[in-house]
Order: structure tokens, then C-alpha cells, then sequence
């Protein structure tokens, strides 16, 4: 937050990530990813639900430690990064859960206050200048005594997005930010991301598998698959794509690389050899 | 024969692999209790919901069991010609063993299933991984003032359950069944130690509600997180500590009055 304006110029890329390896038991989630987030922008990871993209997130945010590779966010190493380091750097990291994580038993102003009184000092009438600041970016700024049980998804998520911007943070990963939404809501979040990102000065990073919105905002969009990136580009550069993996995913068709029919024997032979 | 040795010995190794992740959790939950003294705000308002609110049903309880002490230590001790040490009988019963075990459970019900069923339902909404992304150790914000609250109300609610107890044998004994009142509180007076048998029912019940509220935590902290891992959390929750207080009962009765 107080030196994104020194930082801006030292280096073009936010988040940094080499040969990432990581695996769950048996599972292997990455096998040798990079990933070059660039500062300002709105980059976009989609794959397919299940190829770890929230996982992806978490590993950016040090909750879960990488078997291998490098995680550098500005230029910090995530994984070597002791306890307090690791808060410190997180204060200027926003996330956005898919669930919104609100604090549930916290009112609407109340969450989005909370991470103002927990890092900071400052008096209670310039916090609540603050927090209705972020509600008014949001358009929630009438929302503020509800509970979170009373709010829609969107609202929710929205709410959640003044908080993660409550602390005027770097940057701002989105977990499935699209997933359930009504198309109004789902617009109000989509023209929230790219304004926010614009006029706050932050960079985004948004993990999604829904194409066409994502698309709509993102400035690069990568595509993980199998625990790898199989595709990379702006989204015109992934439209004109040659990769058929990719193609089938962001036309979203039903038959491809990726097979409409789970691996099965022989269908003759199955239903004659009964 | 061997796949049961085998399947022995596997949950042999989870019981032991779970004993030491929640001791290593109770030194973190520890190591937040500084901080929460530093809050006091925090810790009321988890008081607020892990004693107060657990009140009704242990004074409740804490009558009903009085009464029914009386009920039948009367219709023993009228048969010696004893009825005047009734009140000796039901407040030994109660301070010695009753309270403590009794609040003890209904505190794991009451208390100990709630403060899981919201641990673990935080961690189900990401709301503990969203504290942790903020900066905030969930380990000091939530954990440390709920394990605290826990460990100061448990002692006070034993207390409440056995003076209302007595007062509810009273009402029994001398009431309706006919024991001279100044015997049922002199013979009290005098036979009831305050080390031997109060301080010692005490001690149970700060034992029992470090261990209830433990549990508590630590299920909730460790909830597989989906609406099913939230519901055997909480029976867990309910279950080891209900044997954890019956078998530490036993134990500390056999320290405290075994000779």
C-alpha cells in the first residue's frame, strides 16, 4: 500500500512464479508451471474446474507451501517468507473468496471495517469515513447494517471486494468471482473488477472458468490444464488459438481433446458380452 | 486376523497423530492468550455465549438433580433414623462430584457442540482462510477468546449448579419432606470441608472445562469443511468429551479422595 508508487517503476512484474511443482498425495496439481503477472494490469487464469486454480491462489498467498519452484511477489520470496513477513506482505494482498468469507456474525460495515481496526490505529470517525468510502466504490454504501445472512451472493461479494480493498492493497486475487451469479450482478462484478483495477491502481488476478467474461475484462489470460499452461495470450491472441485443447475450452465444446465419453471399454462389446 | 491387527494398529497411529496436532494447537491457543487480555472486548463477548447463555439449562438441571438427591438420599437415611444428615449427603454429593461432572457434561452439550459447530462452520465458509489472508491469526482472533471464555466459565458454572442444587434439596428435604431446617444446614456447616471438598470439586470442574473446551476447539479448528464434516465435528465433539470428563473424574477422585 505505502510503496506501490516506488515499486511501480523498479519492475514491470508483480508476481513471479518459476518451475512451480506441487502435489497433494498422489495427485500432482502442478508439474512445472511459470507465470508472469505483470503490475497494473488484469490477468486471468482459467482452466478447467478441478486443475487447482484455487490452489494456485493459496500458494500466491503463502497458506500452502510449493514441493518445488519459486513464488516471488514483488520481490519477495512467498515460501521462505517467516510468519511476520508473510503477514506484512499479505496486508497488501486483497483476496476475494468464492464464498465472500464474510465474518458472519459481523454487520455489513462491521466486516468491512475489520481488517482497518485490526492493522490499524486510526479513530473510529475516520474509519467509518473509510469503510463508507469502500461501500460507496461497491454501490453498497445503503447495505451497511445488514447482516451477511440478509445479502444476495452478489451483494455478498461485493461487500467482500470493499473489504479485501479496505486496506488499499497492491493487489487483488478473485477466486471464481462469476460462479452463480445473475446477469446483473454478474455485470455490476465484472465492471467492478476492471474499474477498480483502473482507478485504484492495482493489479488483479482472477482465477475463472467462465470465458466470456473473463475475456471481456482480462488483459492476459493464461490456461492451466493438467498441471501445466497450455495456453497463453491476450484474449484475441487465445481466440486465433492452434491449439485445439485450448479451443475446445474457450468455445466451451462439448467433444475434443478433452473427450465427451469418460474412458470406457469397447461400447459393442460391452453391452454384447453382458 | 491380520487385516484386524492391521486396521489396530492404523487407527492406533491416528489416535496418537491426532493427540499430538491438538497439543501442538492448545500451545498455539496458548500462545494467543496474551493477546486476548490485551482485547477484553473479544473474551466478553465470548463469555457472553459460552457461560451466560449456558446458565438456564445448568441452573435448571442444577435444581431438578438437587431435588431428586433429596428425594431418595431422604428415603435411605429416614430408615437409620437419619433424615437430619440430609443435607450433608446432598451438599457432599453435589460439590464433590455432581457439579463438577454433571456441568461438565451439560457444558459439552451446551457449550462445547456450539463453540464446534462455529469453528467449524467459519472454516467451512472460508472465513478463517479470509482472517488469514487479511493478516489475522485465527489462532488469536477467534481460537484464543473462545478456549478462555471456556476455561473461566466452567468452574463458575459448576459452582452455580451445585449452590442451586442444595438450595433445591433444600426445598425438597425441608419443604416437603419434613427434615428440621437447622439440621439440614448445621450438620452441612459442620461436615462439608472447605479445602477437602470444596476446593477439590473446584479443581475437578477447572480440569473438566480445560479439557471440555480443548476438545471443542480443537474439533472445530480441524472440521473437515463441508456441512457432514461440520456434523461429526460436533458429535465428536460431545462424545471424547464426555469420556475425557468421566475418566479424569475417576482419576482425579482416586488422587484427591483415595486414602
Amino acid at each position: 500500500m505505502q510503496d506501490t508508487a516506488t515499486s511501480d517503476t523498479a519492475h514491470e512484474t508483480l508476481v513471479k512464479i518459476r518451475g512451480l511443482y506441487f502435489a497433494r498425495g498422489e495427485r500432482v496439481i502442478f508439474d512445472g508451471v511459470d507465470l508472469d503477472i505483470p503490475r497494473g494490469k488484469v490477468t486471468a487464469i482459467m482452466g478447467p474446474s478441478g486443475t487447482g486454480k484455487t490452489t494456485l491462489l493459496r500458494l500466491i498467498g503463502g497458506q500452502l507451501q510449493p514441493d518445488a519452484g519459486s513464488i516471488e511477489v514483488d520481490g519477495e520470496q512467498v515460501p521462505e517468507l517467516g510468519r511476520a513477513a508473510l503477514y506484512r506482505l499479505r496486508r497488501r494482498m486483497g483476496m476475494l473468496f468464492q464464498s465472500g468469507a464474510l465474518l458472519t456474525d459481523l454487520p455489513v460495515f462491521d466486516n468491512v471495517a475489520f481488517p482497518l481496526r485490526e492493522h490499524t490505529r486510526l479513530p473510529e470517525s475516520m474509519i467509518r469515513d473509510l469503510v463508507l468510502m469502500k461501500l460507496q466504490a461497491v454501490g453498497l454504501r445503503g447495505a451497511r447494517d445488514l447482516q451477511p445472512a440478509e445479502l444476495s451472493g452478489g451483494m455478498a461479494r461485493r461487500v467482500a471486494l470493499a473489504r479485501a480493498i479496505a486496506l488499499d492493497p497492491m493487489m487483488i486475487m478473485y477466486d471464481e468471482p462469476f460462479t452463480g451469479q445473475d446477469p446483473i450482478s454478474m455485470a455490476a462484478l465484472v465492471q467492478l473488477i476492471r474499474l477498480l483495477n483502473d482507478t485504484l491502481g492495482l493489479t488483479s488476478i482472477i482465477v475463472s472458468h467462465d470465458v466470456q467474461e473473463t475475456t471481456a475484462i482480462s488483459d492476459y489470460i493464461y490456461v492451466i490444464s493438467q498441471g501445466k499452461v497450455v495456453g497463453q495470450g491476450t484474449p484475441e491472441e487465445l481466440g486465433k488459438t492452434d491449439s485445439d485443447w485450448v479451443r475446445q475450452f474457450m468455445q466451451g465444446l462439448p467433444d475434443g481433446p478433452v473427450p465427451f465419453h469418460y474412458p470406457a471399454p469397447d461400447y459393442r462389446e460391452d453391452l454384447l458380452n453382458a | 486376523m491380520l487385516e484386524w491387527l492391521r486396521e489396530l494398529g492404523r487407527s492406533g497411529i491416528g489416535f496418537f497423530e491426532k493427540l499430538g496436532r491438538s497439543s501442538l494447537f492448545l500451545l498455539k491457543t496458548l500462545a494467543g492468550l496474551p493477546g486476548v487480555i490485551l482485547r477484553p472486548r473479544l473474551l466478553i463477548a465470548q463469555l457472553l455465549s459460552v457461560g451466560v447463555l449456558s446458565m438456564p439449562i445448568i441452573v435448571v438441571s442444577g435444581l431438578f438433580v438437587g431435588m431428586v438427591l433429596a428425594l431418595q438420599g431422604y428415603n435411605t437415611l429416614v430408615d437409620f433414623g437419619a433424615e437430619e444428615s440430609l443435607g450433608v449427603a446432598v451438599a457432599l454429593s453435589m460439590v464433590r462430584e455432581l457439579g463438577p461432572v454433571v456441568t461438565g457434561l451439560l457444558f459439552a452439550g451446551r457449550a462445547g457442540s456450539a463453540l464446534t459447530a462455529e469453528i467449524g462452520l467459519m472454516k467451512a465458509t472460508e472465513q478463517l482462510a479470509g482472517m488469514e489472508m487479511m493478516a489475522v491469526d485465527p489462532m488469536h482472533r477467534v481460537i484464543a477468546p473462545r478456549f478462555l471464555a471456556g476455561f473461566i466459565s466452567m468452574p463458575l458454572l459448576a459452582l452455580m449448579f451445585s449452590a442451586v442444587g442444595i438450595y433445591g434439596g433444600h426445598f425438597v428435604g425441608v419443604g416437603l419432606l419434613g427434615v428440621d431446617e437447622g439440621a439440614y444446614w448445621a450438620q452441612m456447616q459442620a461436615k462439608v470441608d472447605l479445602h477437602g471438598d470444596v476446593v477439590n470439586g473446584i479443581i475437578k470442574s477447572i480440569a473438566f472445562g480445560w479439557v471440555a473446551t480443548w476438545i471443542a476447539v480443537f474439533e472445530g479448528y480441524d472440521t473437515v469443511p463441508t456441512s457432514e464434516g461440520v456434523s461429526r465435528a460436533t458429535t465428536r465433539t460431545v462424545v471424547y468429551s464426555a469420556f475425557a470428563i468421566l475418566a479424569l473424574d475417576f482419576v482425579l477422585t482416586a488422587l484427591m479422595f483415595g486414602d
